[in-house]
């Protein structure tokens, strides 16, 4: 049991465990699986679907985390990426009245993700080559990033009536959604990437002591800057999902606060905000309390606005437990 | 010259020579009314850019600052509907602001937590706290209140200010003091150049550093009663985001990020660079107000880099 305590996704799950337990208690069917429509069907997918986004981009965070680094501006990439896909793809109708893509659907995506990436690697340079503070140097885009999507979008809504884009953030492939599936091959790949090859240990040894890694032989620029450039590259997924979700992109709105969110799922889930300790399954883990949460708060019928209140409050709970002289403080009063 | 006084004196040349484009460029720009608007507009962020100098003087930050405003707003607004007198209302939001600001310092100082993380937590408390209070905008209509915002006090010349601008100048003027002649401020700036050093000194560290935020809550509940001054309304969604404008104020008014370097009167020259670039857009009329936001991150950039390349060289030096 005192093992199975000092499990690092031990708490993480508990509480979210807690949390469904908390919905079945009040909603009986809340934990009801239905098949409708050749897909599952029921709260719980409705909350893996809603998550995948928070996962998508907090997998990305987790990583920059990792190597010492915050990033703030994904919230904008997110609005950037959904704008680029959005223009690329547009509002044109052919002949026969049906809604047609300006350009093929690879090509708008791929240039969305490409964008993102782009955006990605900008803020790692500005934090390897430039030595800028990891908030500073995501600053600058997080302010200037909605600007820039406001810029191409004219300050408009861009609404897409092309229905195979709609599959990524609507579509169910084997009964799940979509964006689950997307959500968990980043998840699969990221894991084969970070435990079956050098990679993982490389961000735990730049985590943990920077100079150290460096002097060790570990290419520590060149892999922040990778690290950058997949949390631009996440970002830009989440994009596409939200964007194909509510079939339009909206620069000012879109991945409002995401990137406190996901700082937040990634902090839940037991990565360390001081770098070198890293947990990708509690990040996943994390991202869905944040949605069950804001999922319970609203079907045990309270107020949406206690949800902030919550989070707040269960931020403040999670650093607490995770700081050393907390915990000393708490040992000395209980001898 | 002095090399700390180039960041500053870079701002205030920056700032001359905006307003000798506008002037230049656009008719009517060259008013006294032109330039006392830049204050009167940009009062509330004026107040709170002035608090997070000294958290960032410290190597800290703080994000709630925007969320704090809108609290104060609803709060003021919700007890001025409910009778309260007026300047009861001010002190009850002054001393939450403050008392709110000293929580969150404790949490840092104490148990040693990111102050990243938890103004983060405080932004969300206090951003749920007024939708809490009321999700719909709240009109002010005591007649104090309304007396006090629409107040103008002239200044000779065709030119006027609002009693917001002058709150905006006196905590301007009173931060240079603190940061330049008391204890305080050079305990602040010692922590922000280095802690352990500044531990070994003997100075009151823990204290200083609750302080930083503590004066950031109470001039966050202070700019939260000059905008609803300013908008004679309190509603949650006040200032969203307004942390982020306060923090590129204070950077490009020439403080270092990391802590340790840097003046209040920057930060009044970063105001109103973003207030003259606002101006700038506005009287050339064909430009989006998107592009505030872009120029915005641009010139955060710029100084960054400038930053860098400044710490390099003094380094370099010594």
């Amino acid at each position: 049991m005192k093992r199975l305590a000092r499990h690092p996704l031990f708490w993480p799950l508990g509480a979210l465990a807690l949390l469904l337990a908390l919905n079945a208690a009040f909603n009986p069917g809340f934990l009801a699986l239905g098949w409708r429509d050749g897909h599952l069907y029921g709260h719980l997918v409705d909350i893996l679907n809603r998550a995948a986004p928070l996962m998508v981009v907090s997998l990305g965070m987790t990583l920059v985390i990792a190597v010492r680094g915050l990033d703030i501006s994904v919230g904008a990439v997110v609005a950037i990426a959904a704008t680029v896909a959005a223009l690329l793809i547009g509002g044109a109708f052919n002949a026969g009245g049906e809604a047609a893509s300006e350009h093929p659907l690879w090509l708008a995506l791929g240039a969305a993700l490409l964008v993102a990436a782009g955006c990605g690697l900008w803020n790692g340079l500005l934090v390897v080559k430039a030595g800028m503070q990891p908030i500073v140097a995501t600053l600058v885009l997080m302010v200037a990033g909605r600007g820039i999507a406001q810029l191409l979008t004219g300050g408009q809504i861009i609404t897409v009536y092309y229905p195979p884009f709609f599959t990524i953030g609507g579509g169910f492939l084997a009964g799940l959604p979509v964006a689950l599936w997307i959500a968990a091959a980043l998840w699969g790949g990221l894991h084969f990437a970070l435990s079956r090859t050098a990679l993982g240990l490389f961000i735990r040894a730049i985590g943990g002591n920077p100079e150290a890694a460096r002097v060790a032989g570990v290419r520590s620029g060149a892999i922040t800057l990778c690290v950058y450039t997949f949390c631009g590259l996440a970002a830009g997924i989440a994009g596409l999902i939200v964007s194909s979700n509510v079939r339009s992109a909206d620069a000012n709105n879109a991945g409002q606060l995401l990137e406190l969110d996901a700082i937040l799922a990634v902090t839940l889930g037991g990565t360390a905000l001081t770098g070198g300790r890293f947990t990708l399954a509690g990040t996943v883990i994390g991202a869905l309390i944040i949605q069950t949460l804001t999922s319970t708060i609203y079907s045990i019928g309270l107020p949406p606005e206690v949800n902030l209140v919550v989070k707040a409050v269960l931020v403040f709970a999670v650093m607490l437990l995770q700081s050393a002289d907390f915990r000393a403080l708490f040992m000395a009063a209980q001898r | 010259m002095n090399r700390r006084l180039l960041p500053l004196a870079v701002t205030i040349l920056l700032f001359i020579g905006m307003a000798t484009f506008g002037s230049v460029r656009y008719d009517g720009f060259l008013s006294l009314q032109v330039f006392l608007n830049l204050l009167i507009d940009n009062s509330f962020l004026c107040v709170a850019a002035v608090g997070m100098t000294f958290v960032i003087l410290s190597g800290g930050i703080d994000l709630s600052v925007g969320a704090v405003m809108a609290f104060t707003t609803t709060l003021c607004a919700a007890l001025l509907r409910a009778g309260w007198n007026p300047y009861a209302t001010m002190a009850v939001a002054l001393v939450l602001g403050a008392g709110f600001g000293a929580a969150q310092g404790y949490l840092i100082q104490r148990f040693r937590l990111a102050p990243f993380i938890v103004t983060l937590a405080g932004m969300f408390l206090a951003r749920g706290c007024s939708y809490l209070i009321s999700t719909e905008s709240v009109p002010i209509d005591d007649a104090t209140w309304v007396a006090i915002a629409q107040a103008r006090i002239p200044l000779g010349f065709g030119g006027s200010l609002t009693v917001g601008a002058l709150l905006a100048i006196a905590t301007v003027l009173a931060a240079m003091r603190l940061a330049h002649a008391t204890e305080f401020g050079r305990t602040v700036y010692a922590i922000g150049g280095d802690e352990n050093s500044a531990r070994l000194m003997g100075l009151a560290v823990n204290r200083a550093r609750t302080g930083v935020y503590l004066l950031s809550g109470f001039t966050a509940a202070l700019a939260g009663i000059v905008m609803s001054f300013y908008m004679l309304s309190g509603y949650s969604l006040h200032a969203v985001g307004l942390e982020l404008d306060a923090i590129a104020a204070v950077v490009i008014g020439g403080t270092l990020l990391a802590g340790g370097v840097g003046y209040v009167a920057g930060t009044l020259f970063g105001v109103l660079i973003l207030g003259i670039i606002q101006t700038l857009i506005a009287f050339d009329g064909t430009l989006s107000s998107w592009w505030t936001r872009i120029v915005v991150g641009v010139l955060l950039l710029l100084f960054c880099l400038l930053q860098r390349l400044f710490e390099k060289r003094s380094r370099r030096l010594a």
